[in-house]
């Protein structure tokens, strides 16, 4: 029977797709993809596809939603109907109103707003094609869209979905992993943090998963995280040099 | 900054030009801008497209659902077409009950692909009086530079095109995450698009940036297709309050099956 048990989970720490367990999904970024927006950027983590748009500073209304100390940012998270299998009805749902808030809160640590008094910086999430992780792919597309609108920022933020498979940690789970019911099922632990700075400011799972195994998911979200980063960078320097380019060439 | 609603000032510069026949992107009046069709937006839809027309850019996408028939028309498949002006496509959209532009919208498409007969709902059905497919078009401007309407007419047309039925079961239940290779029964004569003309002045302009079309009185838009060889119009709507005249209406008579031709060209190196 044990013989058994060690088999099973050895197999099973090969994933549906064939990662290893910290590996994440195939990632890409690009920055500036919607040409009317201050700042905007796509990410995606394998098929799961985020675009982001920024809008901003601009006049708040109405006014007594505004602050005399600082400016304020304000998130939309949302699926587009037809980025998932079975159509989602189009408007505000209570899932997107949450993550629209969490995205919120995940965001604001590395904005500093102090120079824009009653203004507000509108960001704009939509998911494509969602394949689980949409809210951290969404972080990251509207950390990047911050970072190329020029908002002061004190570092870029990094989003990523840790979690189990029965007794196995993950990186980055898909659709599938998601579902994954056999054993102590599936939890799925979104994580967003300052890249450059040991705070954290996604905390957000259920399922089942030991205490002891939090701090493990973290480490490996921190891992992530720092390749996350990479890519993020590597698209802002894109558009740096393009826009150089484009300006020579002029 | 980019949230500036267009001044008097370049209305009157816009309008002065425009009389002189010439515009800001230095194209002639009826000239359209480049069109690029893509695909693959999502794998979750059954068929998606994205175009874009210079600056402006749209996604569609088409979901497949069963249902029940309409009491008044027990043999036939569903149409519904929907979309939404997202903020994020530019900082002239804002969130909360759609407003009059994003209702039109899809209104525009809804009926210009049905009234052309491109779709055959008879063939969309399972079991007469029971069960039918219902197609929903999704519409979805991600950069809003002008011209959405024909944008979006593209954009549908590229999309159905694409659409392929997802497996069903004995009882009707669907399995998205299986795919047939049976496509939407459509026309192959039959593709609707749409062309807007918007007059400023005493000028009819095709394919207004944003600016232009802001700049604009009116707006009429047409849905058009070819049908057993002739060029037929199967919707037409007017916008705005400034009036057409007859010969306003006559000339776009005139233009419309140059521009038909022209556009349907561009579109075959994209759609299959």
């Amino acid at each position: 029977m044990s013989e058994m048990t060690t088999k099973t989970t050895k197999k099973e720490s090969k994933r549906p797709d064939g990662r290893k367990p910290e590996e994440m999904r195939k990632m890409t970024a690009k920055v500036g993809v919607i040409p009317n927006a201050d700042g905007s950027a796509m990410f995606a983590f394998g098929d799961t596809v985020a675009i982001a748009a920024v809008y901003g500073p601009r006049q708040l209304h109405p006014q007594h939603l505004q602050d005399p100390a600082k400016g304020i940012l304000r998130c939309v998270y949302d699926l587009l109907s037809f980025s998932v299998y079975d159509r989602k009805r189009p408007g505000p749902s209570r899932r997107s109103n949450e993550i629209s808030k969490v995205t919120q809160w995940s965001l604001s640590p590395a904005v500093d707003l102090v120079a824009f008094p009653n203004t507000v910086v509108d960001v704009q999430i939509y998911i494509l094609q969602a394949d689980a992780g949409t809210r951290t792919a969404g972080i990251n597309a509207a950390s990047m869209a911050l970072a190329h609108a020029g908002i002061p920022m004190k570092d870029l933020i990094c989003s990523v979905a840790v979690g189990k498979n029965d007794k196995t940690l993950i990186v980055d789970l898909t659709k599938e992993e998601e579902d994954f019911e056999s054993g102590e099922g599936a939890t799925d632990f979104a994580i967003a943090k300052l890249a450059n700075h040991d705070e954290f400011s996604l905390l957000q799972f259920d399922g089942k998963i030991q205490p002891e195994l939090v701090k493990e998911a973290m480490e490996l979200g921190v891992k992530a995280c720092k390749e996350i980063y990479e890519v993020q960078k590597k698209a802002l320097k894109e558009i740096v040099e393009d826009s150089k380019s484009g300006a020579r060439k002029k | 900054m980019s949230s500036m609603e267009i001044s008097n000032l370049t209305k009157e510069k816009l309008k002065n030009m425009i009389a002189e026949g010439k515009r800001f992107d230095s194209r002639g009046l009826l000239d359209l801008r480049d069109v690029e069709i893509s695909y693959g937006v999502s794998k979750k839809a059954e068929g998606s497209a994205r175009v874009k027309i210079g600056k402006t850019e749209v996604v569609v996408g088409v979901k497949l659902q069963t249902g029940e028939p309409y009491p008044d028309s027990p043999d036939k498949g569903n149409l519904m077409a929907s979309g939404d002006l997202l903020p994020l496509a530019s900082p002239r959209f804002e969130s909360g009950p759609p407003g009059f532009n994003a209702i039109e919208l899809p209104r525009l498409i809804d009926r210009a692909i049905r009234a052309s007969g491109m779709i055959d709902f008879s063939k969309l059905v399972i079991k007469k009086g029971e069960l039918v497919w219902t197609v929903i078009i999704d519409i979805y401007p991600i950069n809003d530079d002008g011209n959405l309407i024909d944008a979006a007419s593209m954009g549908a047309v590229a999309a159905l095109k694409q659409t392929v039925f997802p497996e069903t079961d004995k009882d009707g239940k669907i399995n998205y995450e299986k795919r047939t290779s049976k496509k939407l029964p459509l026309s192959k004569e039959i593709s609707p698009i749409s062309f807007s003309f918007f007059k400023l002045g005493d000028s009819i302009i095709l394919d207004p940036t944003r600016e232009e079309e802001e700049a604009c009185d009116a707006r009429i838009t047409f849905g058009i297709s070819k049908w057993n060889g002739q060029y037929m119009l199967n919707s037409c709507q007017k916008k705005g309050e400034a009036p057409l005249t007859q010969e306003d209406v006559a000339k776009m008579m005139d233009i419309i099956p140059k521009k038909f031709e022209e556009l349907i060209k561009k579109l075959e190196t994209f759609i299959s």
